[in-house]
Parts: C-alpha cells; structure tokens; sequence
C-alpha cells in the first residue's frame, strides 16, 4: 500500500462503529468515527477522508441526506451506504445521489474487504488520473511558442484571454509564422484539453475528399468507401477542430461549413443520421479573407462566424529580437534529437541570421539550424554552416514595385552604376533604366 | 516491553494434542514461552438468538476485563461461531497491540463446508489463526504479502493458502 487509506464510519450503533474501526484498524487503514451525520459533516469539513462508510438510517440527518452534503463538500469523495433494511428504492436512490456502493448489514468479511479494495483502487485511478493531467498539461504547454518580442508577447496574451472562451478564432500570419502553434497552445490552456485537437489541412486536399474527412462517410458511400468511417468534426467531439489553409476551401463546402457551424450538427456522406458534435473551431490562413470576402470570393456569413477573435501572428522580419531565443530553442531541440551535445552559435553567424528576412518564417529558421547542425563540426554554429549568402539577405517584398526598385538597386550597386552595363544585365534598354531610377528615386551612395 | 508469556486459553473441550501443536508452533514463531490454561464462561451471555450466532466483540471485551493482564499476552479459543455486528461471521480478533485476541475453531472444520473431515488440515488452520490474531495482539496489521500468515482471510481457503509463519518484513516489525 503506497498511500495510507483514510476511512470514516458513520453509523448511530457503538458496536458497529467500534467492530469496523477494530476490523479496519487490523488492515492498517486511518479510521476515524461519527455517530450522526452532523459530526462526520464537521470532521469531514475539517479532514478529507479518502472513504466515508454511512448507515442510511440514523437519527437526525438520515444517511441519504447527508450523501448529498458530502457531495457538496467533496465531489469526488467515495461513500459506501450500508443499511440493514435494504429496499431496492433506496440503494437505487443512494446510487443515483453518487454513492460509490451500497451493502446490507451484516455483510460477509470477503464483500467487505472486496468493497474497501475496489474503493481503493477507484481512489488511485482517480490518483493517478490527476498526476496524467497534469502530464498532458506540461506536455501540451505552449512552451513552442518561443518569443519576448512585443509583437510575441501581444500573441500571448491573445491566446491567454481567448483560451477559456469557446469563441471561433482566426489565426492569420504568413507560411511559417507558427499559426497551428497558437492553435494548439489555445487549445491546451481551454477547458477542453482534455479532449482531442482535431487538425485539418483543407488546402492539401480536393473538395470531395475534404467532404469525406471533415463529415466521415457511410459504407458504401463511394467507391473506396468499405468501411463506416468518423469525421473530423465528430473526432473533435468536445474538443477542438483546426482548419488550417481555410481559404482554400471551395463555395460549395463554405455553405456546408456554415451549416454545421451553426447547428453543430451534420451528416455522413452518404447517411442519413444526424450526427450531434461539440466542437471548438479555429481557422488559420496566411490570405486576407476580408479583402477576398469583399472580391466575393469568401461567403461573408461564414467569415463572420469564424472571425469572432483574430489573432495575428507578425512574420518573423517583425520580431528579429526573438531571433537568438529561436535559435536558441532549436539547437537544444535538435542537439537533443541527434543526441548531440549543445552546441553554440558564433556571433557572425547569428548576425547573419538576424539580419536575414526569413521568407519562409520559423519553418525557414528552424530548417536552417537543422541543416546547420547536421553539417557542422559538431561544437559551434558557424557563418558556413549557414545556407545563406549576405546576397542573399534581401527583405521578403509583398508588392512588385518595391521587389523591382530593390533589384534594380542591387545591379546597380553590381556595376558600380555603370548604366550600360546594368542595362545589359538587366536586359532593358538605357532609357527604361534610367526611367526606372527616376521612378524609384534612386540615388547612388558612396 | 517484551511479554512474560502467551497465555492460551481453551474455553470448552480441545483435545490436549491439539493444544500440544498449538503451543509449540506460538513458541516457535514468538520465541515466548507458552501456557495453557482451562477457562470457565456463561457464553449465553453472549449468545444473539437472532442470529444464533456469539457476539465477539462482548467476548473480546470480557476475556480482557477478566483474564489477560499487562504482563502477558492472552489467546482465548472457542469452538462457538462468533460475529461482530456489522460482519456475518468471524475466525477471530484482537486488539491491535492490546493485551489480549480470540479465535474460534466453529469454522475451521472442513465438515462446516460438506467436505470430508481432515485433522492436519483443521490444525493448520487453527495454528495459523492463533498466530494471527496474537500477531495483531503484538501490534502487527495485515499483510499484502500472501504466503505471511498476517494475510486477511475472510474464508478458509485464505487460511489454508498462507503459511503459518511471518514474512521477514513482520517478523522485523515483531522484533
């Protein structure tokens, strides 16, 4: 026995108290008595007990009743009923108000020693069910989302405020931000986690199949379909579905989507069954759904209902201070992985990397630490290691203009603002050069 | 305080062999001497014709207020089928490290359960819960361990499973 047993009796008659404290005792239990339910309401409020052991009928407060204070007390606490005249009324009665077990009095040693036996082993269960939570939860921390920059810190504090909420939520940011990060670090602080996170990419798959994934299919559905499969959305069933590349998806499933969002309901492929699910949606896209819900190419109702909260994540050329922590986290990450010991980064390198624009995000970032310590000698983390030229380091560009009045500089600077010479490689005549360095204003430093 | 002595003491009729085994069995798991004495009681007192059955918790109480004292550690046997109020039946009982436990041989007899009589196997039974119930009377709780003859048994099968010595973690905690 690893933890010692706290058991209360509560019964009216001295020699039943006294015969289960004595008999209790001798198995090494904690025992404590009461003789009516008012005292064991009092010791119980002062000290837990893991069993409470109750006759129904005593004087006063009957057992019955006091079952139900108890449970106001401590909800998961363990109450077996015992009584001498056994009604099948009150044992259901006693079973429907959260008693563990119910016995007659006398009852055989061996159902006795069963009875405490299987209350311990539900208790341990419980135990041990409290220690694996709080596992999950220090597994599913959001200790990925790497970050004190203001712009990380606003991310989090989003996160923190809408995680208890059951509110839909956009996440928006370019590839490689960490969208399903925040996804999932909402979903491990809500009230639902516990329950699973349901991710879907909706844009790596086709309309039909992304119906059978979300919706599940009946057999025989369509060719393929040999067997009755869940969907997403059931899978998701008092936890939360991750759409991710919600943009992408077609009108036709828009409509569906709406449908079941509102009713949280929906059919099979192929069924007839009203499906039920309770469900916590939140979207990621790296698209601006507004602008494409004003071009119509996004059902405006639907935007609504999942727009409820959005949470930005700022591409990582917005938070270079992060950088080093990044950095930082990835090598331990990887070092970790390849069993390697922890190797550092040579200032230069990190330089570089912090000046770089990281297109590609994160991803880029980590793919590049990756490469850099499977290619390295193994201790530090040099300029080498890195797959970047200083050339290379150009800013990621949304609009044409300033991608073109960019390069058009660069070649420039290439040919010492030889006109000709940069005309030729940029294969335009002189005069578009020189009109495009009047447009872009451009200017020569020395 | 180590004890003078285990006093055993029959109430009703045991045939002296038995006692014999008894004895040397307590004294070999002990290592105390062993006396065995006659005892006299009106068990009507004890008797519930409701449930024509012997309450052991009077029982218990009495053989302590009338024969177990400080010095030594006191064994009533009976050959009455005994209860406690919340329980249907028991072998037997004590007070945890108190002066004094008693066992009944009324269920230990392989004819109780319509199987047929056998005389080694009544006395095992009856050593063992001797020894047990005096282990509770040295302040010994239960045992997980199931060959300790501080196991819990709640049926005659239990009792025949289990020897009739300590395990080493018991025997330590009764040194």
């Amino acid at each position: 026995m690893t933890k010692k047993i706290s058991i209360l009796v509560v019964d009216d008659e001295r020699s039943v108290r006294d015969s289960l404290y004595n008999w209790f005792i001798e198995d090494g239990y904690h025992v404590d008595c009461a003789e009516d339910a008012k005292k064991a309401l009092s010791i119980l409020e002062a000290e837990s007990f893991d069993i409470v052991l109750a006759d129904i009928k005593m004087p006063g407060m009957d057992g019955l009743e006091m079952l139900k204070r108890i449970k106001t007390i401590r909800n998961d606490a363990i109450v077996i009923m015992m009584t001498a005249f056994a009604t099948v009324e009150t044992a259901v009665q006693a079973l429907k108000d959260g008693a563990f077990d119910y016995v007659t009095k006398p009852f055989d040693p061996d159902d006795l020693s069963h009875l405490i036996r299987n209350a311990s082993k539900q208790i341990s269960l419980m135990e041990e069910n409290e220690v694996l939570k709080d596992k999950v939860v220090s597994l599913e921390n959001v200790e990925d989302l790497i970050g004190e920059s203001e712009a990380m810190v606003q991310v989090l504090r989003e996160v923190e405020s809408v995680a208890q909420s059951n509110a839909s939520v956009i996440i928006t940011g370019e590839s490689g931000t960490g969208k399903e990060l925040v996804a999932r670090a909402i979903h491990s602080n809500s009230p639902r986690r516990y329950f699973p996170l349901v991710s879907v990419h909706c844009g790596a798959l086709s309309e039909s199949l992304l119906e059978s994934e979300l919706f599940g299919h009946e057999k025989g559905a369509f060719t393929g379909a040999v067997y009755n499969r869940k969907g997403r959305f059931e899978m998701a069933d008092n936890g939360t579905i991750f759409l991710d590349e919600i943009a992408t998806i077609s009108s036709k499933m828009q409509v569906e989507l709406l449908r079941v969002l509102e009713s949280k309901s929906f059919v099979r492929v192929g069924g007839n069954k009203e499906i039920k699910s309770d469900f916590r949606v939140i979207c990621a896209t790296n698209r601006d759904l507004k602008a494409m819900v004003d071009n119509g190419v996004f059902r405006e109702d639907l935007y609504y209902r999942l727009n409820v909260v959005n949470i930005n994540v700022p591409p990582l050329r917005e938070r270079t201070e992060d950088i080093p922590l990044l950095v930082d986290y990835f090598i331990k990450k990887y070092c970790t992985t390849m069993n390697r010991p922890i190797m550092t980064v040579d200032p230069a390198a990190l330089k570089r990397l912090e000046e770089f624009p990281f297109p590609g995000n994160i991803r880029e970032l980590e793919n590049m630490i990756e490469r850099a310590i499977v290619v390295g000698n193994g201790k530090k983390i040099t300029l080498k290691d890195l797959p970047i030229e200083k050339s290379e380091a150009m800013p990621a560009f949304e609009s044409l203009d300033e991608l073109e009045k960019h390069h058009v500089l660069q070649i420039l600077n290439k040919y010492n603002w030889n006109i000709s010479a940069s005309a030729k490689a940029l294969k335009v005549d002189r005069v578009t050069l020189y009109n495009k360095i009047k447009k872009y204003q451009l200017k020569q430093t020395k | 305080m180590k004890p003078e002595n285990i006093t055993l003491i029959s109430f009703g009729y045991f045939e002296k062999r038995f006692l014999g085994e008894i004895m040397y069995d307590v004294e070999r798991e002990f290592r105390i001497p062993v006396v065995i004495q006659e005892g006299h009681l009106d068990l009507s007192e004890y008797f519930d014709p409701a449930r024509r059955q012997y309450n052991g918790n009077l029982l218990l109480r009495d053989i302590d207020k009338q024969f177990a004292s400080d010095q030594v550690k006191t064994l009533a046997l009976f050959n009455i089928d005994l209860y406690i109020p919340i329980l249907t039946f028991i072998f037997g009982q004590a007070f945890l490290n108190g002066r004094c436990g008693i066992v009944s041989a009324y269920r230990l007899y392989n004819e109780r359960y319509g199987i047929k009589a056998d005389e080694r196997v009544f006395i095992d039974r009856l050593c063992k819960e001797v020894i047990h119930e005096l282990g509770h009377a040295f302040g010994l709780i239960h045992c997980p361990n199931p060959t300790c003859v501080m196991r819990s048994s709640t049926y005659v099968e239990d009792i025949d499973q289990k020897s009739w010595s300590f395990c080493a973690k018991c025997k330590k905690e009764l040194e």
